[in-house]
């Protein structure tokens, strides 16, 4: 019998993998922190779809979690007439995959945003009677108007903000640039709404600005990808909303504690995706700063620490950096001792020991430049730079192939022939399905994990 | 109550300290493990003017160097029987006119620091043989109170504070909450003093922990008599937690002879149970190792690279004096009559002496490889096969037994070389004598920890040898 009264709040482990032996005079620092969250008894990793134990389920409870689901209703979703049609369908799919008791909302996005379901600002908490209205509300979805997704995002904040609920997600779906607001006011909007809930955003066709789609799900810590074939977006849109139903946990920081004279070069996630955090730190108190990760289901991800100390002599040790996992207090919930895992810093004369370099730093390392070389040698080429493209693109090829990066490998060959993929020499292809570099291009800050 | 450290002021704040202070009571000035400044080391001072002036007679262990040493444990003494240490052959000449530039002559170090000599030396006025062996325990024992107490600085009661900024507190991790450097650990530094047999053990200068360890013991043979034991161990570096091996290699082997001495099993015997004993002590920890492990690296091989540590161990009971060892730490003998020739008891499971034994490579050869100090024999789960090697002697005359890793025994390498740096009065003051050969090694270069243990051998009173 499963005691509701337990909070359920996953419990989180840190691991850390680094080589800590400088050389004389060394200064800086790399960790792998491995941050591996178990749930609290409920759904032990598997999605969930129906009925479930979880506690955004629970009849007559308040829910936890809120799901905004924002629809591109612009002109050009009716070109082909198909895309506005498995817009429809896909939305109805994510809405059969919510849980009951979570709370939601449609929003049909064009150059303003309006709420198709349930309406008057409110959130519908989902249930067969509301599941089968909100389905119904989507046969009033049409496509016209133009694109101004600040202006979907802002609504769907005050959606998930009204109602008080700790897990709030939105997803977004794009078939077009937002050509009817200012990037600024994109920025801006994203600005606002960092922190305050995440959004997985999603392009369907060709015709999308891949940055902006990408913009969208890093600085809201969600995921982005590209449905070139809008028959596959039901599909896509009822992974999505398993994933987010999985969430159990909330505004997660990753905090890092440096000792003085310390300075931290960077702090990103390096998988499941590269995700630059380096930038995005708030000051939690004396030398400590807070990452934010977004929410957390059962799953493990990666961030890669780089950390430069004050030199010290050889035979000392020091600490570099105590990393933390922060998490919003879980009001009666017991989360245990903060997780937490010590960087460290050992000065040796032994060069065998100070030489070496962690395996797992090594891979991520690898796969930030692959993520990199990918965008540097698309920029390259769209911008007539031939040379430029088929040295990075053929760097990237190489990393891909000696990293075990399958998936990556394997969108490279649609955009390049590969000659010899070990030591990276490639020729660009004539031709290039436009889905093919977008999906590249999109995809290219997925990582893997280290070979076993 | 170390008689190590003869500072009359903290070198970081100028406080006052008191004799046995292992870390300033008001900035927490880490009394022996940061490297002080030189006049700051009296194990230097103490060290080489010994040899220079207070040790005429040491002259005399000089003579005898051009002719064949006498003993020369040369040939491996693998669990043999007893044989005694043959009167010495010289013994016509043991004392040959004190002859005092030949004595500093082996110790160039006195040169530099003539000065500060004498102070050390002479001025602690250490007590031979401390009454109060209770004070001589682990560092750890007595490290937290100069720390807590005393503060001026106002934090509250019971932090420590930093020894490194003396500025922020130390995390329940041991690192300063400030400047994020390691405090100093138990481990960094230990003595022991147990009647009339004492060890010191130092991480030294280059390593930053300390991967000796050693157990020293006293306990009583069934007719009363008794018996006192010392075992040093080195952790394998290359290996996975080299300080855990080697604690609890000494722990084992320890509590081992503590067990069978009193129940009448032949030291030797006893010895070779210890080492068994330590073995096992030490593959069980790769056990554990394995299991910790699995979760993250399925390929993970519990065997490979496990804990390792070498081993060597003495015990003086019933007029017989026991080595057993396994890797490169060693004994040595060295005889109260520095006329006598000192020697070697244990034969090192390295590459080097493997190569001589086998007649392949001359001993010059063979050290000046590369490969000449990697062990091949050592505890562990990784390791071929155990065969421990235990030799029994009945020393003709008293003498102290240095038992000491290879941190110690790199800068005092032949058996001569070591008399040279025990100090005469090493019977009668072994903790004191200990410090000086951990301050040897140290004012050497100090690259590797440095464990020594000096366990004295006193003639039985007549009679007392029932054997």
């Amino acid at each position: 019998m499963a005691n509701f009264s337990k909070s359920n709040v996953p419990r989180f482990s840190v691991e850390v993998y680094q080589n800590e032996y400088l050389p004389e005079g060394g200064r800086e620092v790399n960790a792998i922190v491995t941050v591996t969250s178990t749930g609290g008894g409920t759904t032990g990793g598997v999605p969930l779809a129906g009925a479930s134990l979880s506690p955004s389920s629970i009849p007559g409870r308040a829910p936890t979690a809120a799901v905004v689901i924002m629809v591109d209703c612009s002109g050009s979703m009716d070109y082909p007439p198909t895309k506005m049609r498995n817009a429809r369908d896909a939305t109805a799919a994510a809405i059969d995959t919510l849980r009951d008791g979570v709370a939601f909302a449609v929003v049909a996005g064009t150059h303003v945003a309006a709420e198709v379901y349930p309406g008057g600002g409110r959130l519908a908490i989902a249930d067969a009677r509301t599941r089968a209205q909100a389905k119904d509300a989507l046969r009033r979805l049409s496509a016209g108007g133009g694109t101004a997704i600040g202006t979907w995002l802002r609504l769907t904040d005050r959606l998930l903000n009204s109602a008080g609920v700790p897990i709030r997600h939105g997803i977004l779906l794009t078939d077009g640039r937002n050509e009817h607001e200012a990037p600024e006011d994109l920025r801006a909007a994203l600005d606002a709404c960092a922190g305050r809930f995440t959004c997985d955003a999603r392009g369907v066709g060709t015709d999308w600005e891949v940055k902006e789609v990408t913009a969208v799900a890093s600085a809201l810590l969600g995921t982005a990808d590209i449905v070139a074939d809008p028959a596959g977006l039901a599909a896509d849109f009822t992974r999505m909303m398993e994933n987010a139903m999985g969430k159990e946990v909330a505004d997660v920081a990753l905090r890092l504690w440096t000792p003085v004279g310390a300075e931290i070069v960077f702090v990103k996630q390096v998988a499941p995706a590269v995700e630059e955090l380096t930038d995005r730190r708030t000051e939690a108190g004396p030398r400590a700063g807070d990452y934010p990760t977004g929410s957390w289901g059962d799953e493990s991800r990666d961030y890669h620490v780089c950390v430069r100390v004050p030199q010290a002599g050889i035979g000392q040790e020091m600490l570099a950096a105590r990393v933390s996992l922060i998490l919003p207090d879980p009001a009666g919930g017991t989360a245990g001792p903060p997780a937490q895992g010590l960087v460290r810093a050992v000065w040796t004369e032994d060069m065998a020991a100070s030489t070496s370099i962690n395996p797992q730093v090594a891979h991520y390392t690898g796969q930030a430049e692959l993520a990199h070389v990918i965008q540097q040698g698309l920029d390259a080429r769209k911008s007539g730079d031939f040379d430029g493209a088929t040295a990075k693109l053929g760097r990237a090829v190489q990393l891909a192939a000696a990293s075990g990066n399958a998936d990556t490998a394997k969108l490279l060959s649609k955009v390049v022939d590969v000659v010899d993929a070990a030591t990276g020499t490639v020729r660009l292809k004539a031709k290039v399905a436009e889905a093919d570099e977008m999906t590249l291009e999109t995809r290219s800050t997925k990582t893997v994990r280290v070979k076993k | 109550m170390s008689q190590m450290h003869q500072l009359s002021a903290c070198p970081g704040c100028e406080e006052p300290l008191e004799s046995g202070d292992l870390f300033c009571g008001v900035c927490g000035y880490d009394l022996s493990a940061v490297p002080p400044p030189p006049q700051d080391r009296p194990t230097i001072a103490v060290g080489s003017p010994a040899g220079g002036t207070a040790w005429p007679a040491a002259g005399g262990g000089r003579p005898p160097m051009g002719e064949p040493p006498a003993i020369r444990f040369d040939t491996p003494a693998t669990d043999s029987g007893d044989f005694e240490l043959p009167a010495p052959a010289p013994a016509p000449e043991p004392v040959p006119e004190p002859d005092p530039v030949p004595a500093s002559g082996p110790v160039p170090a006195s040169g530099p620091v003539p000065a500060s000599g004498p102070g050390p030396a002479s001025g602690p006025g250490p007590v031979p043989a401390s009454p109060e062996p209770a004070g001589q325990a682990p560092l750890g024992g007595s490290a937290p109170d100069p720390r807590a107490g005393g503060l001026t600085p106002a934090p509250p009661a019971g932090t420590r504070l930093c020894v490194a900024c003396r500025a922020g507190r130390v995390d329940p991790d041991g690192y300063c909450e400030n400047c994020g450097h390691a405090q100093p650990r138990e481990r960094d530094h230990m003595e022991e003093e147990l009647g009339s047999v004492a060890a010191v053990s130092d991480r030294g200068l280059r390593h930053h922990r300390n991967e000796d360890a050693f157990a020293v013991s006293s306990t009583a043979l069934p007719d009363g008599s008794p018996a006192v034991v010392a075992i040093v161990c080195d952790g394998v570096s290359s290996a996975t937690r080299p300080d855990e091996a080697s604690a609890a290699a000494a722990a084992a082997a320890n509590e081992s002879l503590l067990r069978a001495l009193p129940r009448g099993t032949h030291p030797q015997a006893a010895m070779h149970e210890a080492i068994v004993a330590a073995a096992a002590a030490v593959n069980a920890l790769a056990d554990d190792d394995g299991q910790g492990a699995t979760d993250h690296d399925p390929h993970h091989q519990p065997h490979r690279n496990a804990p390792a540590c070498t081993l060597v161990g003495a015990v003086v009971a019933g007029g017989l004096l026991v080595v057993g060892w396994v890797g490169d730490s060693r004994a040595y003998w060295v005889p109260d009559d520095r006329g006598a020739p000192p020697a070697r008891l244990t034969e090192d499971d390295s590459w080097a002496a493997q190569m001589v034994a086998a007649g392949l490579m001359n001993e010059a050869e063979a050290y000046a490889d590369e490969r000449a100090h990697a062990i091949t024999g050592w505890l562990g789960a990784d390791a071929y096969e155990l065969d421990p090697h235990t030799a029994a002697f009945k020393p003709d005359r008293p003498g102290v037994v240095v038992v000491c890793t290879d941190g110690l025994w790199n800068y005092a390498e032949g058996a001569r070389d070591m008399a040279r740096v025990v100090p005469p009065d090493a019977a009668d003051r072994p903790l004191h004598s200990a410090q000086v050969l951990v301050g040897h090694a140290l004012d050497g270069g100090g690259h590797d920890n440095v464990t020594v243990a000096v366990l004295p051998f006193a003639m039985a009173p007549e009679g007392a040898v029932s054997a």
